[in-house]
């Protein structure tokens, strides 16, 4: 491997690593706050693809599109965590999976109902499809880049928003001291509201800008819950710098592993997992 | 009370002993009964179309014929395998036990067929494989009673190398998902590849069914070959050929493929897909009038058109009815029936096709070319290509 591709494949690590991060961000910020595991976190991934692929072949517009998916996935967090998960708060966890396995399985059949069960892939828009040449046979697509600029902007506006807002603080006072926030007249169940939501939001927004990029297919959301369980569980659960650094880990890990050691492609990430929990039983970044 | 008890036990008994034959003399039993056959394919989940497929062309064959097997009608049993391999000798068994099926014709994943398969070598219930290629059903443990009408996942890729060298593409990368399928396509790749002179620079995997390619799109961009070759299908494949194509890679270095990677999946990969080279043994447009009537038939039929799924199952009900004619429908005569079916030459919309002792076909397998959407055949890639069929001793 010369010089060049060794920048380029560091740039395929930190494009993958800050896709898991938009993924394991709703995911940890759920279970710190909350409490609640989440195995239907992929689910929502598949439906913002989904969503995405069906928006835009209404509006023929991806950036409509994709505006329009964020306000339903909002509404549809909302929905959900009103209905459902506020009422699992205080129960056990093996309740909880129970709740959001047999949510795996309602949603891929809605979307089944809904959709059909095809393989789809969504246009890239005309503006962004094309490469940059970067050597003499390669290119690098332009849209690959610019979702990574969407990605570092959402991740630094979650930073900011959670560190530097009110809002921020009523979340972080939440999740530190139930009892005594609620006690100093903040309205604990609209702040759940709103971070489960942000939760499902952001998962979708994941689904949906990478859809062009990824098929659209059935099953989408179990393959990317695994990946995304193991950032959570490397940054320590409940912190979103600790997925931030995960996800880019993850990243690194397992592109250079499939390209140096392809034979155990698919382990070098549970043996960077595996290291960190000998290590670091609670991950990387405790709470 | 009694009386009534025995009445039901001895018109028991008589019903018994009329189901198996010994009230009533051979042929009449032949010609009164139905034959009972059993599909176990996928209705449900990513292959449901396939499974239908197959079905549509199995029954067409059958209908083509008056709806009858050697004289008798024909009674159906459908199980839906859902695909998943937990429930596979399930689902077989409750066919074989419950509804007493004559044949079992299933099915499209290899994981399921391996439940059905030892269900067929337990009972010794006739099976039809009418898709799924996995190699050992007709290698190692191949069985007198186990006959595939589809393809061995190696038979395809067989065919690959020599038509790769012959293009000029002597260094070629390999790149699949690490899986059984994947490995088995692999087989066929790396013996005909090497055979031909050719030179495998690499092999690439990562893992079932991962879709980020990005990184093996760059190692590959290092090495420079003068061609890919692949196993992908499905939404894989789709995003494969889409990836491939936005790194440039298309404009250098050619691709081939065994033919799954640009089967029902053109619509979703688009342009991308322009010029893809496949190997299979069936393509869009073979134009043999064998070829147009099937699927002129078959879209009248079914309002669809058919691909090689729905061609698999066609063959697998001209197998079936050869070997029932040669029986006059007496499927419980199985030295004859088999010998029959291992005898047969299937006149397939795909090309005249024949039985290895192996029970999986020998067959042309063509090459084509990605165009409009369409597999169009380009020419055969190579003739009457068979299956090893290593370490197969039938008992």
């Amino acid at each position: 491997m010369d010089f060049a591709n060794f920048l380029i494949q560091l740039l395929n690590s930190l494009q993958y690593g800050l896709l898991l991060f938009m993924l394991a961000a709703g995911l940890t910020l759920i279970f710190g706050i909350m409490g609640v595991v989440n195995l239907a976190h992929g689910s929502f991934y598949m439906l913002g693809a989904y969503l995405a692929w069906f928006l835009v072949s209404q509006l023929d517009s991806l950036l409509l599109a994709i505006v329009l998916g964020i306000l339903m996935a909002v509404v549809f967090g909302w929905l959900l965590e009103w209905l459902l998960f506020r009422h699992f708060y205080h129960r056990d966890h093996l309740d909880q999976v129970l709740l959001t396995f047999g949510l795996i399985y309602i949603f891929e059949e809605l979307r089944s109902i809904l959709w059909g069960d095809d393989v789809h892939s969504v246009q890239v828009p005309e503006m962004l499809n094309w490469s940059i040449p970067l050597t003499d046979n390669l290119s690098y697509p332009v849209y690959r880049l610019v979702m990574s600029g969407v990605c570092i902007l959402l991740a630094l506006g979650l930073y900011l928003l959670i560190s530097k807002t009110r809002l921020g603080m009523k979340i972080r006072a939440g999740a530190f001291n139930r009892e005594m926030t609620e006690s100093l007249g903040i309205n604990i169940r609209l702040i759940h509201g709103v971070v489960f939501a942000l939760g499902v939001a952001l998962a979708a927004i994941a689904g949906m800008i990478a859809s062009p990029i990824s098929s659209v297919y059935p099953g989408m959301g179990s393959s990317v819950l695994i990946m995304c369980f193991v950032v959570v569980v490397i940054g320590g659960i409940g912190s979103v710098r600790g997925a931030l650094v995960a996800a880019l880990l993850v990243g690194l890990v397992d592109t250079f592993g499939k390209v140096l050691v392809p034979q155990i492609a698919g382990m070098a990430v549970y043996m960077l997992m595996a290291a960190v929990l000998l290590y670091k039983p609670e991950g990387l970044f405790k709470q | 009370m009694t009386t009534r008890r025995i009445v039901l036990t001895r018109s028991a008994a008589v019903m018994g002993a009329a189901s198996t034959g010994l009230l009533l003399p051979h042929l009449a039993r032949a010609q009164s009964d139905k034959v009972r056959v059993g599909f176990m394919l996928p209705y449900t989940g990513t292959f449901a179309q396939l499974g239908v497929a197959i079905e549509n062309g199995f029954r067409m064959a059958l209908n083509e014929q008056g709806g009858k097997l050697g004289g008798r009608e024909i009674e159906f049993f459908k199980v839906d395998d859902e695909s998943n391999p937990a429930k596979g000798i399930e689902n077989a068994t409750r066919l074989v036990q419950r509804d007493k099926v004559d044949v079992l014709i299933g099915t499209v994943h290899s994981g399921v067929q391996m439940g059905i398969h030892k269900v067929a070598r337990d009972t010794g219930v006739l099976n039809l494989i009418p898709n799924a290629g996995v190699h050992i059903a007709t290698r190692a443990q191949c069985a007198p009673n186990v006959f595939r009408t589809s393809f061995t996942n190696s038979q395809p890729t067989l065919a690959l190398g020599k038509a790769m060298v012959a293009n000029g593409h002597k260094k070629a990368v390999w790149i699949t998902w690490n899986y059984a399928a994947g490995d088995e396509a692999f087989e066929g790749f790396e013996q005909s590849y090497t055979a031909a002179g050719g030179t495998i620079v690499k092999k690439l995997g990562l893992p079932f069914p991962n879709v980020e390619f990005q990184a093996l799109l760059t190692e590959i961009a290092s090495l420079k070959p003068d061609a890919v070759a692949c196993f992908f299908a499905g939404g894989g494949a789709a995003k494969f050929m889409s990836d491939f194509a936005a790194a440039g890679l298309n404009k250098s270095i050619q691709l081939y493929g065994s033919g799954f990677l640009t089967e029902g999946v053109l619509e979703a990969a688009g342009p991308a897909a322009n010029g893809v080279l496949t190997t299979m043994h069936y393509g869009d447009s073979l134009n043999t009038p064998r070829d147009k009537q099937f699927r002129l038939e078959y879209a009248k039929a079914f309002r669809l058109q058919p691909d090689v799924y729905a061609v698999q199952g066609y063959d697998t009900g001209l197998l079936l009815i050869k070997g029932a004619n040669a029986v006059k429908g007496d499927l419980n005569n199985k030295k004859a029936l088999y010998a029959a079916m291992e005898g047969a030459t299937i006149d397939s919309p795909r090309g005249k096709w024949t039985m290895s002792k192996a029970h999986n076909p020998i067959q042309d397998i063509y090459m084509r070319k990605v165009e409009n959407k369409e597999n169009k055949v380009i020419g055969v890639a190579q003739k009457a290509v068979a299956d090893s069929g290593a370490g197969c001793r039938m008992g």
